[in-house]
């Protein structure tokens, strides 16, 4: 479940001629008549349209009504041009419950204006208010322009290493029985 | 990934003039700054000039500028214009890395260099000005014994 994409700052080029967003949408919870919106700006980065899983999405962050679990949206004036979801995770390994941010993303039209800014800035005060004093996410090496976008915020290499292998590499369960 | 002390030079200058893009700044002023040599930098400054990330100015007052964008400008694209990222010819190899555990280390130390040259990239000038000013901050903080911002 993670679908942080570009938000806003650090893109090489701007969109010459793109309509501006009005600005400083104001950031607010999640509403149900939001999603039709949600899943268009998803649709409209990845190319297929997931209604069944930001369905899913909005039943466990936005209807959640806890603390430890936000889906952010930003406003301008009516019009949803992003959002961000994350949550409280209590970790293995010692590590004290920190704020995961798992997605986000901003309309194209409405970046380059601090619209990403205020959803991070929106998220991390409701994770003050759950109680946690980290904020951490994960991405791909290769996704500059999100790893751009969080950098510019002051996010920083944790103290975490992400791991991870191919299960084929690994010899069979032995109580597997034998390969069919 | 140790960058060479050209590269380290160009970093230390952009950043130093992208720090006020108005103000011309003497190479002596960062040479004497950083403690190296005016002629070695002026190599490095006259690279970043030839890719239009500063510009010099003659005579009183004179010195270079930046103008490139801080923030579409990364790390990594200052540090590719003096490293050499492509794999050594196979006469410049180190002894040793054509072995099962030279080749083991060599996966080892190239997955060191990816996560490195991610960072890079995804650090603007603009994110590191930030980043200086955040422990100027603390500094100054620590300094009047007040808790760090």
């Amino acid at each position: 479940m993670s679908v942080t994409r570009p938000p806003s700052p650090a893109r090489k080029a701007t969109r010459a001629g793109a309509p501006q967003a009005p600005q400083d949408p104001a950031v607010r919870p999640v509403r149900r008549g939001d999603l039709d919106s949600i899943v268009a700006l998803d649709a409209r980065v990845t190319g297929l349209e997931k209604r069944a899983y930001w369905g899913s999405l909005y039943r466990r962050y936005g209807a959640s009504m806890r603390a430890e679990r936000q889906f952010l949206v930003a406003d301008a004036g009516g019009r949803v041009v992003g959002f961000i979801i994350g949550e409280v995770r209590d970790w293995e390994f010692g590590a004290a419950p920190c704020g995961w941010v798992f997605a986000i993303d901003v309309h194209p039209d409405a970046r380059l204006a601090g619209t990403g800014a205020r959803l991070l800035a929106a998220i991390c005060a409701g994770f003050r208010r759950a109680g946690v004093a980290k904020v951490r996410t994960m991405l791909s090496r290769d996704n500059n322009l999100v790893l751009s976008f969080f950098r510019s915020q002051g996010m920083m290499t944790g103290p975490f290493i992400p791991l991870e292998m191919d299960l084929d590499a690994l010899p069979r369960d032995p109580a597997a029985g034998p390969a069919r | 990934m140790k960058l060479q002390k050209n590269t380290r030079l160009a970093l230390f200058s952009v950043l130093e003039f992208a720090t006020d893009p108005t103000r011309h700044i003497s190479a002596a002023e960062i040479a004497d700054k950083y403690g190296v040599s005016p002629h070695h930098l002026a190599k490095v400054l006259s690279e970043l000039a030839r890719a239009g990330l500063v510009e010099s100015a003659r005579g009183v007052g004179g010195g270079y500028r930046f103008t490139g964008n801080a923030r579409r400008l990364t790390l990594m694209d200052v540090i590719e214009m003096f490293e050499d990222f492509a794999p050594p010819e196979d006469d410049r190899r180190e002894p040793g890395e054509r072995t099962p555990v030279g080749q083991a280390l060599g996966a080892v130390l190239s997955e060191i260099d990816e996560i490195a040259k991610a960072t890079f990239r995804s650090i603007t000038l603009a994110t590191m000005l930030r980043l200086l000013e955040r422990q100027q901050r603390s500094a100054a903080a620590i300094r009047r014994g007040a808790p760090a911002p």
